[in-house]
């Protein structure tokens, strides 16, 4: 078995062809300081709007409420951090899912956060959400597109009309929707990650709505960049603004082929894995992302087991983190957090490697299990 | 020998244990308990109280409450 499949694409994506190709022309013309006035500036600066343009006509939105950041963290971090700033005069509550990024919650930390629930398939509580929205002194509501971990899509439509009822700006985190799923529309801040995307590490995107009371964390640049600790490289920017249309572009022909991809696994997973618990909702999903719970297995033992057959996934068991606390997703929703395993698809992703992933599976479990002395219920 | 009380539980200490061994060890050590009976786990690891819970969902046995600390009851139901 080769080393090639990678299943992490929801950390981060191989480079897409288009990115590659608008980088290297991009760093044969856009090197120049795009600020300037003589002519290698101006192209410098006409490779930089125009790929604020192709990332603003992607997500429908104006040019100038798009701005680049250093990475997926930064604009979450920005997002949260100004639009905090922006209502301080409301309060200093953030109301925010229980199963947010952990940047998300970070930033949150700082001020007064209020978590709201989700079911066991991870969907946020819209009653609670409701309620919480409408409660005094909150500043920004902050809810993810679909959830990092499972994939369960979040009712990002009905909490955004909670949102505009109670007057509080809604934040969406849209890192794994972003060049995959449509986001619904009634956001007033949004962030993203162009390496999710298959766009280059190292360039974040946070777009803020006009009329949106949100206020820079830093000191504000007279060139109209938002939110920004710093532009990064103009070539990173037109290559992940390239790679966003381009991916954006073959979105639905890809959920089309993956979607199926992920239902295999979730299917055969069950059938052939005893005692397995695979979270998520099985149908409002993300079409690229799957996750499951094998009982009596330690998560970094069976992440190091995969490595070894070729197989790179990632896992939310507290042994896999450097706190050694279980991720707060699977604790939110109730789930079994120990063995667990993210599979996620992308662009380079094939039906073969799938397959031969689920016919190694089920030995590399029952291996480590009979190492414990656990064979099965 | 002097027989346990009908109200003090067997228990399971697991302190120090990371997950999964906690829940690991209480599935090797339920079938040894009568059915209808209350099985006490120890368990400090961050994921214990997640994941003893968890278990007993899918193993169909009741998760009876914590009543203390780092403390799991958990009855056997079949």
């Amino acid at each position: 078995m080769s080393s090639s499949a990678y299943f992490d694409a929801a950390a981060a994506t191989p480079l897409h062809p288009a990115a590659r190709q608008a980088m290297a022309a991009a760093l044969d013309d856009g090197w120049a300081d795009p600020g300037k006035l003589y002519s290698q500036a101006r192209r410098a600066r006409q490779l930089l709007d125009a790929a604020r343009g192709a990332v603003a006509e992607v997500l429908g939105v104006r040019e100038d409420e798009v701005s680049f950041t250093g990475n997926g963290t930064t604009a979450a971090h920005a997002a949260v951090r100004g639009g905090m700033a922006g209502r301080r005069h409301a309060g200093d509550v953030l109301v925010h899912s229980a199963i947010e990024h952990s940047a998300v919650l970070h930033a949150g930390a700082r001020h007064t956060p209020v978590s709201v629930p989700v079911d066991r398939s991870g969907r946020l509580d819209p009653d609670a959400w409701h309620a919480a929205v409408r409660a005094p002194q909150v500043a920004l509501a902050a809810l993810i597109s679909a959830s990092h971990e499972v994939g369960t899509r979040q009712p990002v439509g009905e909490a955004a009309a909670a949102c505009a009822q109670a007057g509080v700006p809604l934040y969406v985190d849209a890192a794994q929707s972003l060049g995959r799923a449509l986001v619904p529309a009634g956001w007033s801040v949004l962030s993203g990650s162009a390496r999710k995307w298959g766009g280059p590490p190292g360039v974040g995107v946070l777009v803020v709505r006009k009329g949106t009371a949100w206020q820079s964390p830093y000191p504000t640049a007279a060139d109209g960049e938002r939110g920004n600790e710093g532009s990064p490289g103009l070539p990173a920017v037109v290559a992940a603004a390239a790679a966003l249309r381009a991916a954006a572009a073959e979105a639905d022909r890809e959920a089309a082929r993956l979607s199926p991809l992920v239902e295999r696994i979730r299917a055969t997973v069950a059938a052939t894995v005893p005692d397995v618990e695979v979270v998520g909702d099985p149908v409002d999903r993300l079409p690229h992302l799957v996750t499951f719970s094998c009982l009596y297995v330690d998560g970094e033992a069976l992440l190091h087991a995969l490595d070894r057959r070729g197989f790179a996934v990632s896992s939310g068991s507290s042994c896999t983190s450097a706190t050694l606390r279980p991720s707060h997703v699977l604790e939110a929703m109730g789930v079994l957090s120990h063995g667990n395993v993210r599979v996620s698809l992308h662009r380079e992703t094939t039906a073969e490697q799938v397959d031969q992933f689920l016919a190694e599976l089920p030995d590399v479990v029952a291996q480590l299990r009979a190492e414990v002395g656990v064979a099965g219920p | 020998m002097k027989l346990p009380d009908a109200g003090t539980p067997q228990v399971l200490d697991c302190r120090g244990q990371r997950c999964p061994l906690p829940v690991i060890a209480l599935a090797k050590r339920l079938p040894d308990v009568a059915v209808g009976t209350v099985l006490r786990v120890l368990a400090d690891d961050p994921a214990a109280d997640n994941d003893i819970r968890a278990w007993c969902r899918m193993r169909g046995h009741e998760f009876v409450g914590t009543p203390a600390p780092h403390t799991y009851d958990i009855r056997r139901t079949h």
